[in-house]
Order: structure tokens, then sequence, then C-alpha cells
């Protein structure tokens, strides 16, 4: 990554006289992919949609720098993918080809370009088919590639996988990946699943309710999110009111609930009443006590078992509640059951400090 | 019954030998419905294009305007127009009363209505997502709507033969601007009114024979290419 490629100042996006997105400023780099992550309803879609200059929105944008206002000529200079492909009726070729016909190229230049894009993301042999006779995954596929067609700078990608079944889906993310990474784009991805934004994201900016609450490297933000409702929505399940009774140098040592716990995060500065927040998949279950670095061990009661997709939760009662995700196969060899007794521990590295109360 | 069957008879020498006089009213109805339609369809598709686009203040208004235009009565418009081409006109120097001129510009009246509205309704029936994503792949406004038309061509299709359907088989206003002048401005609604009113019913059979040849080809043409495009 080098500068900045875009930058949005002031931004904000009135409905009504509801202030629907506001980001005071908002950067993306050149040549990273920058998620943002956010459940339905935050206004994800809004804020790309301003950042592409096609709602109405007042604010600053500037693009390598320089204030953009002529509005067709900067989006000129990006692609826009939305959840829904908007095909034309006509072959596919001449779909992946429309933006270049729009900028004048010559049917040479712009069937040669087309073509390129529709094999980089895997569907060239689909060229000479009408686009209304093909399937979601592979309409989706001509979107990016008519996205992708005239070489933008700046791609802008607003859940296009949100409407594909699961293999499909995982298919077209790494095509995408490839298609992004392969020819060093820059891109912003909407999405409100966790995993494509940390499979996609250099970077993940976690948007709630029309702010961005959080912009950092993806694994900053999955481990240390910046607030309780950031980690509640990047799936930090157990955010436990803590009581800090000790700090030493490298270590805090809290009181949750009927234990001590210790963590090497600090208290957020003048806390003593922070919130412990713990991802469910860095607690680890055993059956007895286990030698190992975990500072924190504690026996447990298995309060409940629920299977999760691929994997099952488990709601524990160590003396404070707490949640932790295991793989089926793992609790079915470690027989968990509601009542049974195991041994929850989890690194002093792991739990973060969070103030009780967001600070604006 | 022997009434009917003189007249068919006549109405098939007539069609089968080209009688002059119907083949002079079939040109004048294809000139001035066909003109009529045409500049209905230039003008009118762009500016319904631009009215299902559009938002701006009384926009309701001038669509109900438009849509009671789909319903003018043809005498109405005879009227009007006569009244403008008449010598002592507000366009009385035009000298095109009793002249095609004066019937295109009133078939016209009649025919945009229906275009513009039906263009209208037909670009307001495409995603609105379409408008924007293809904003965002940089089009012009203009570019835009030149999409969209050809997006919803089927649907402009219809309109068009509605607009010709409005015309074609009018007869109030092409008879009170056009004066049914014999090889002229006489078109085959106003000759077969004029022969029926002579009782010369093998003319008229004749005369709406064709009419209605005229307007099954046009129809059958339509519906050809709009099937052909509906399945490529």
């Amino acid at each position: 990554m080098s500068g900045e490629l875009l930058e949005a100042r002031d931004l904000r996006v009135i409905r009504g006289d509801r202030e629907v997105v506001r980001a005071d400023r908002f950067a993306v780099m050149e040549g990273e992919t920058l998620a943002i992550l956010g459940p339905n309803g935050a206004g994800k879609s809004t804020l790309v949609m301003a950042l592409a200059r096609l709602l109405p929105a007042s604010g600053e944008l500037r693009f390598r720098g320089v204030k953009v206002t002529d509005e067709q000529a900067y989006r000129r200079r990006i692609g826009v993918v939305f959840q829904r492909p908007l095909l034309l009726d006509r072959t596919v070729l001449e779909n992946a080809a429309i933006g270049l016909e729009l900028r004048g190229a010559s049917r040479r230049d712009r069937e040669a370009r087309a073509q390129g894009a529709l094999a980089r993301v895997g569907i060239v042999q689909l060229a000479n088919r009408r686009a209304r006779s093909l399937s979601g995954g592979e309409a989706q596929r001509v979107s990016i590639a008519r996205a992708i067609a005239p070489g933008p700078d700046l791609l802008f990608l607003d859940e296009p996988f949100a409407g594909l079944d699961a293999p499909t889906r995982d298919a077209a993310i790494a095509d995408l990946a490839r298609a992004v990474r392969g020819e060093h784009l820059t891109a912003v991805l909407v999405t409100h699943d966790r995993d494509e934004a940390l499979t996609l994201g250099d970077r993940v900016a976690v948007l709630l309710d029309g702010r961005v609450r959080q912009l950092d490297r993806p694994d900053v933000v999955f481990a240390t999110p910046a607030d309780p409702e950031v980690a509640d929505f990047v799936g930090v399940e157990n955010i436990l009111p803590a009581v800090v009774t000790r700090v030493t140098e490298d270590l805090t040592e809290l009181r949750v609930g009927e234990q001590l716990v210790e963590t090497t995060s600090l208290p957020p500065a003048g806390e003593t009443f922070p919130l412990m927040c713990l991802a469910p998949d860095d607690v680890v279950l055993s059956r007895g006590e286990i030698a190992s670095s975990a500072r924190n061990q504690f026996a447990a009661r298995v309060v409940r078992v629920e299977p999760i997709g691929r994997r099952t939760r488990i709601v524990l009662d160590c003396g404070f509640p707490l949640v932790a995700h295991v793989t089926r196969r793992s609790a079915q060899e470690l027989g968990l059951r509601a009542d049974e007794r195991v041994v929850a521990s989890f690194k002093a590295t792991v739990p973060h400090l969070l103030p009780r109360h967001r600070r604006n | 019954m022997e009434l009917i069957a003189n007249g068919l008879l006549e109405a098939a020498r007539r069609v089968v030998t080209l009688d002059p006089d119907l083949v002079d009213a079939a040109a004048a109805t294809l000139v001035v419905s066909g003109v009529a339609t045409a500049l209905a369809i230039l003008t009118g598709v762009p500016l319904g294009a631009w009215l299902g686009r559009a938002r701006f203040p009384g926009r309701d208004l001038f669509l109900s305007l438009v849509n009671t235009g789909m319903g003018l009565p043809p005498v109405v418009v005879g009227l009007f127009v006569a009244v403008l081409v008449w010598r002592s006109g507000p366009l009385g120097q035009l000298d095109w009363y009793c002249t095609r001129e004066a019937m295109v510009v009133a078939q016209y009246i009649l025919a945009a209505p229906t275009v513009i509205g039906l263009t209208a309704v037909a670009i307001q029936s495409v995603d609105p997502m379409l408008p924007i994503q293809l904003a965002a792949l940089g089009a012009s406004s203009r570019q835009v709507l030149a999409i969209l038309v050809r997006e919803t061509r089927l649907l402009l299709l219809t309109a068009a033969m509605a607009g010709l359907g409005a015309v074609i088989s009018e007869i109030g206003a092409s008879l009170m601007v056009g004066c049914n002048i014999k090889g002229d401005t006489r078109i085959l609604t106003t000759a077969i009114a004029l022969d029926t009113s002579k009782g010369e019913f093998g003319s008229a059979f004749a005369l709406a024979f064709v009419l209605l040849l005229i307007v099954f080809a046009v129809n059958a043409l339509t519906t050809w290419a709009q099937q052909r495009q509906a399945t490529s």
C-alpha cells in the first residue's frame, strides 16, 4: 500500500431529517482491499453510493489528492458492482464491454478488453451467450468483468456475493480475490459477512448506525474491537463487566463474576470497571486441567450445547458466564452435554478491555 | 343479402384490378398516418423517456395530461387544428387547410400522447437500480436514456404500434382538416364514409378491406419483431 487513493471529508448523507451516513474522514489507500463490514441497515451501501458519487451527499471527495468536481469523469475512473448483476439484454461480451462503449472505445478495443476481463473472472467461454440465460453466479461474474474491463483505479463491490449459494459464492470470492490481487486493484468491499471481510480485506471498517466505528487491519479489529457494539458485531460474544483489582507492569488482574482473570491488556485510562471482551474461538475446553501457557483456567459447568453450522456453541458457567466455540468433532470427542464438568482456559493475551461506556 | 353479396363482389373486383381511387386512398393513408406516427415516435420517445425518469414539481399533472391526451376525441383535435390553420387563424399563412400537412398535424396530436405515455410507462418499468448502475459505469444522462430506450424496445414497439393504431382508423380530424379531396387528402377512412353515404357499398367494402389489411400487416410485422427480439 502506498498513499491515499480516495479520501472523503465530512461526508454526510441525509434522508428526511435523519443523518444516515456520516464519515468525518475516510480514506482508501492505494492498492488495498478495504472491507466495509456492518449489519443490514448500517448504511454500508449508502456509504459506497456516496463514495461513488451515485447519490446526493455533502462533503468533499479527493481522488489522488485532487478534489472531485466532475462526477462523470470521476465515475469513469471507478467501477461499481452491486448485489444484483443488473445486466443489459445483450450478449455477455457486449455487457462486459458496455463501460468501454460508454467511454467511446473502438469496437475492436472494447471487445478485446472485455474478453480479457471475462477471462479473468473465468467465464470467457460464455462470451456469446445472452445475458438473460445465465445463472446467478455467472451473471454476477459478468458484472464484475464489466466493472474491471475499463481498468478502473478503484473498484467498489457492494455485497456482490450476497445472493449466491455457498459453493458458487466461495468460487466467486476466490475468482474476485485473484482478479483484484492479480491486478493490484484498489477495492472497497461491502459485506455483512465477517469471513468475507477477513478473507478479502487488507483493512476492515466496521460501520454501525451509519458511522465508521473502527478502521484497522482485520486481526486488530477482531482481536481488539473499539467498543462493545463493534465487539458484538465482530463475534466477540463474551463481553463481561469486570473490576480492575491490580495492575502490574505487564499484567492486569480483574475480577469477573466470582473469578480472577489475568490479562496483558491494559485497562482503558481511568477505568476501574471496564468490560472484558473475549472471542469464543479463543476459549479452549478440556476434560481436566491441562499443562499449557494459558494463565486463566476455570472449572466450568456446561449450561447449553448449540450446534451452529460446522461449529458448536458451548455456553458455560465458570463463576461468570462464558461462551466457547469448538468444532463439532471436538464437541463429540469431549462428550459435551449440559451439566457436564469441563475446564475452560484462555491465554492472558486474549482478553481485551474496553471502557464500559462508548466515548465519542 | 343481395346488397352485401354485390358489395363484396364489387370490392373484390376493385382490389384485384387495383382500382386507382382505392390505390390513391391507401397511399394517402400510409403517407399521412406513417409520417404522423413517425413524428410522434421521434419526439414522443425521447420526451416519454425523459418523463419516465425525471422528477419535477407538476410531473404527476403533466402525466395526467398526457394520459388524457391518449383519449382525445379526433373531432376535437380536428376542430382545434382547423382553427389553427384556417385562413384567418394563427397559422393561416401556412395555407395548410385542406392539405395533407394539416392532416399530419392533427394525427400527430392524436398519436403523440399515446407514444409519450406508453414510453414513460416502459421506462418506469425498468429496474430503478439500472440507471444507477449505468451512471456508475460512467454513462452521461443522455447515454443512460439511450440505453434504457434500447432495453425497453419491445415495450416501445408496442407504444409505436398503439400510436399508429390511434391514427390510422380515425376519421373525424382528417375529414375536418383535410376536406376529403379526391386523389389528395382522401384517405381510406374518409373515403369509406363518403362511399357509404352515397350507397356505394362495393367501393366502401373494398376500402375497408384494404384498411383492415394494412392494420393487420402492421400488427403482424410488429408482433414478429417483438417475438424475434423476445426469443433472441
